[in-house]
């Protein structure tokens, strides 16, 4: 797009995150969909005659989680409405929602690059609601199957400003708020399974420009690759349109995972009337400031908390505390092995390096990783002291991951099978002098970085069996003769 | 077995074993056999079921396991769920629906050891104020037969005024169970909004319809609201705080009085209440003059609302789940359309279009939010006026029982049937209509309206007034 330099894109998006409740937003049914149909659906969900709603404490409770957690006024009293609209997926020819009150106000999120904060994201309201059931249109022949366990499920809609410039801000702030929602476990995060849906307003304008373009609706897109290509796509587009001096229609479009492109689906010329009025089955529900002190109090440190403070205080750089902090699990692990051994950098070093490449190799999640952070912390304490390399210890993680036994019995074995002995370690530091001249010449310079490169040769030399800490004495005998 | 008995006469006479459950029961379905074909107030009697609890309370009773409404045979309007059996709101759309599970005031009277004869006729959805839109057809007022018994709760006021039934349920949106019960001289009572569960009451209003009893007296009433009432935890709006229990007996009282009210009625209406006032009075209780000014606005503030919310708690019957299923429609648009063309009766069509008008964006403001206002005044006149008296005296209805498709034409007339009960469900109120004389031959009723949780106020100064007058014993000529 030659010109898109000319355009500035704008992109706000409202995303749909499904609260890991016990049960639904206002009926007693587990909220955790049910594979066999309608099994998860009670008198309630199927909105039988003379049924009512009573709201789930622990949906609002974990909504206003959120909201302490993105800095956010939280209502002092939570109401809902009705919005009503024929489908046969909704039982009640009405969703419960927040239009008036949402339970969470106005709230930012730092959007990180690479560590970096590239920008304050505004987040204008996060509401409750519940969800609809599945309308199965290609499962039986010329009759349309309803399937009503997601009926009720809590959802938190959350909008943002269209504070987001680029399809990778827009994928970015997607993946943060997933990071943060997971972290502050109430939502399982499950992409596949729609446990986050992402709808995306874009339009395109002049640079310098004030006003908004015509924007149109991605709906429902469910990863964060998707979200930069559909994005990216609509931005394309629009700005191709308007470089032809056409005009962009205010439409809902779908995104094809296919052909990777978006669609029109229906235009918005004629709004929808949803008739909201309050919920006259549900009395407005004080939120009491001890409450939402409690909840804060609840709740775990979070992302951006503990990312400034790997930076701070564990003097890591931002990039790989970014990296730290991208899900709670793994932050959590990294913590756990600091509490064994002090050197941050090497742990973080080994849990993004060996450990993040097991994990990617059998794929699997840190959670099942069977290596405890206390046993990890013992091999690196014993690297931080010099005691064993890093290549020693590789060997040690590995055979304890692939054979099991303990830590402790392995470092022993290795230990017991490293070269110690000082006449031979004499002659494999006499070997390595001997073949690096220059380096033995900047050493008696005065120049002491050169040891750890003597060390490493000689390491190398004996695949990690010898002994570093005599290595280094004995180089140091040897040189300064 | 005499023909007009109350809930505390049958007690006692079921406690002294001087007749069984079995034989009241057994009576009071034979009663609704021999006559109700003359006033069709029951839509189904459920005689086996009820024969069989009436043998196991006899046995409990024998047992000494006394419970408050043992053995008491009673019927349920039809727009409570009973479970296994249909609960229709005698609409067609229901026709086929049989309930699940029981309402919670039914499970709470069930637990208390009463008797469910049946099911009691009523308006479609409780929307009307004549009992002619079910599709039961109407109910006959047993005073008159060529009038209606008012409505919606006409079923069971004409059942308990028919002495078919002891005592029925029934529900108060707009005045359903006042209304009725002063058309046919029996007792109307609804509670505070929130002390009897609307859990399994199909809904017509939600912030309006009030559960509650028509029964021969106050007395009766106040049994049955001790058993009913209490706080559900699946009715949000359920009320965690309870009815002021009775203080020391406060036998005067101060009544309020709004004379503008009783100003425009009809001679022969005004004449009996002028006389409940006079009886009260003489029996030490003070009369005060009090104002409800907004009470001219609330009929017209009551329609937005309740229609409002009945639009769209009856945008539930699509038929996907139950109910009536139009044989026609290739879509769901289609086949919801025709669905609710074919379920719904006029009226309630009426009100759904009414509803969906006033809830629709351009209007939203000029009706519904303003309706709200003028429903927040409406209370304010009340706690205002409750904050110098105990209780409001008030007309039940502007007219006695009319003729049977006198209002047909004039729905908007109709509606204003409920001015003087209209208000009171606004404001959450409890109030009761009792008997209090004849106009023409035709039962006039008294509403008497408390302030919150203050139902223990209106039941003493209800008991005493039947305790100085028999109106509430009389019985219509067409029994005998």
């Amino acid at each position: 797009m030659s010109c898109s330099s000319h355009w500035e894109p704008v992109i706000g998006l409202e995303i749909h995150v499904q609260l890991n409740t016990e049960s639904k937003l206002f009926s007693t049914s587990p909220a955790s969909v049910h594979p066999v149909p309608n099994t998860s659906a009670n008198l309630v969900d199927l909105a039988i005659p003379g049924t009512l709603p009573v709201l789930n404490k622990e949906a609002l409770n974990k909504a206003i989680m959120f909201g302490v957690a993105i800095g956010a006024s939280i209502s002092p009293t939570c109401r809902f409405e009705r919005k009503s609209y024929f489908y046969p997926d909704l039982p009640k020819g009405y969703q419960i929602t927040q239009l008036a009150n949402p339970i969470v106000g106005k709230g930012s999120l730092d959007l990180h690059v690479d560590g970096d904060t590239v920008k304050t994201i505004g987040i204008t309201r996060a509401h409750l609601e519940e969800d609809a059931g599945k309308s199965i249109h290609d499962r039986y022949e010329k009759v349309t199957a309803i399937d009503l366990n997601r009926a009720g499920t809590p959802l938190l809609e959350v909008v943002t400003e269209p504070d987001l410039n680029s399809s990778s801000e827009a994928a970015a702030c997607f993946r943060q708020l997933h990071t943060l929602v997971t972290w502050l476990g109430i939502c399982d995060g499950n992409l596949n399974e729609g446990s986050m849906r992402c709808d995306a307003n874009v339009s395109v304008r002049r640079h310098g420009t004030q006003a908004l373009g015509n924007r149109t609706e991605i709906k429902n897109v469910n990863s964060f690759r998707f979200v930069e290509r559909a994005v990216q796509y609509e931005i394309d587009r629009q700005i191709s349109l308007l470089e032809q001096n056409e005009t962009v229609e205010r439409e809902t479009r779908l995104y094809d995972v296919e052909r990777d492109e978006t669609r029109r689906m229906r235009g918005k010329e004629f709004s929808d009337d949803y008739r909201y009025f309050p919920d006259p089955d549900l009395l407005p529900v004080e939120v009491s400031q001890d409450l939402v002190r409690s909840i804060s109090q609840s709740m775990p440190e979070l992302p951006s908390n503990r990312r400034k403070r790997y930076t701070t205080y564990l003097n890591l750089n931002p990039a790989v505390a970014a990296l730290l902090t991208r899900d709670r699990a793994t932050s959590d692990y990294f913590e756990a092995i600091c509490k064994v051994t002090n050197n941050a950098s090497l742990v973080a070093n080994w849990v993004l390096g060996n450990v993040s490449s097991v994990l990617n190799r059998d794929a699997i999640t840190i959670e099942k990783f069977s290596l405890s952070p206390e046993s990890l912390g013992v091999i690196l304490r014993h690297v931080d002291s010099g005691e064993v390399s890093d290549a020693l210890a590789k060997q040690v993680f590995d055979q304890v991951l692939s054979q099991g036994g303990s830590v402790h019995d392995v470092l022993d074995q290795v230990k017991q099978a490293r070269i110690s002995d000082n006449s031979e370690l004499r002659e494999l530091a006499q070997t390595i002098l001997a073949s690096h001249p220059d380096q033995v010449k900047q050493l008696s310079e005065g120049k002491s970085k050169v040891l750890g490169f003597l060390i490493g040769q000689a390491m190398k030399t004996s695949h990690g069996k010898a002994d570093p800490k005599k290595l280094s004495e004995i180089f140091i005998e040897l040189t300064s003769t | 077995m005499e023909t007009v008995q109350s809930l505390v006469q049958l007690r006692e006479l079921l406690e002294t074993r001087q007749i069984s459950s079995y034989e009241i029961t057994s009576e009071y379905l034979a009663r609704i056999r021999r006559t109700d074909c003359q006033f069709n107030s029951f839509v189904a009697t459920y005689d086996e079921a009820a024969l069989r609890s009436a043998q196991l309370a006899d046995k409990h009773i024998s047992d000494g396991l006394l419970k408050p409404l043992i053995g008491i045979p009673i019927g349920h309007k039809d727009v409570f769920c009973v479970k296994g059996e249909k609960t229709t709101c005698c609409s067609s759309m229901l026709d086929s629906f049989v309930a699940p599970y029981d309402a919670t005031i039914v499970e709470n009277l069930q637990n208390a050891g009463a008797i469910c004869l049946g099911k009691t006729n009523m308006d479609e959805f409780a929307m009307g104020s004549s009992n002619e839109t079910s599709k039961f057809g109407p109910v006959r007022n047993p005073w008159n037969l060529d009038r209606v018994p008012g409505g919606s709760s006409g079923g069971s006021a004409a059942a308990v005024a028919a002495c078919i039934a002891p005592a029925c349920t029934g529900s108060d949106t707009g005045g359903s169970i006042r209304q009725p019960a002063s058309f046919c001289g029996v007792t109307g009572f609804k509670p505070t909004y929130g002390l009897n569960s609307r859990f399994g009451m199909i809904a017509f209003a939600s912030s309006l319809d009030h559960p509650g009893t028509l029964t021969r007296t106050v007395e009766d009433a106040r049994l049955m609201f001790n058993s009913m009432s209490g706080h559900d935890t699946q009715d949000s709006t359920s009320s965690t705080l309870k009815s002021a229990s009775t203080k020391s007996k406060q036998k005067q009282m101060k009544l309020g009085y709004p004379s503008s009210l009783f100003s425009d009625l009809p001679n022969s209406i005004a004449r009996p209440l002028e006389e409940a006032r006079k009886i009260l009075e003489e029996q030490g209780n003070t009369i005060i003059e009090i104002d409800l000014p907004h009470f001219n606005v609330a009929v017209a503030a009551y329609y937005v609302i309740s229609c409002a919310e009945a639009s769209a708690n009856l945008a539930r019957y699509d038929g996907i789940r139950y109910g009536l299923r139009s044989k026609q429609g290739s879509t769901f648009d289609e086949l919801c359309e025709r669905s609710r063309s074919e379920g719904f009766g006029q009226e309630v069509k009426r009100r759904i279009l009414t509803g969906t008008f006033v809830l629709s964006v351009g209007h939203y403001d000029a009706y519904y939010v303003k309706a709200q206002k003028i429903r927040r005044l409406i209370r304010d006149d009340y706690l205002r006026a409750f904050e110098s008296v105990d209780l409001i005296l008030s007309p039940a209805t502007p007219t006695t029982a009319f003729r049977l498709h006198a209002m047909d034409r004039e729905p908007t007339e109709m509606y204003k049937q409920d001015q003087f009960t209209v208000p009171v469900n606004m404001a959450g109120l409890p109030a009761m209509s009792i008997p209090c004389g004849f106009a023409d031959g035709l039962p006039v009723g008294l509403q008497i309206i408390g302030p919150h949780f203050g139902e223990s106020n209106l039941f003493e100064l209800g008991v005493d007034f039947q305790s100085l007058t028999d109106w509430h014993l009389q019985c219509p000529a067409t029994l005998s």
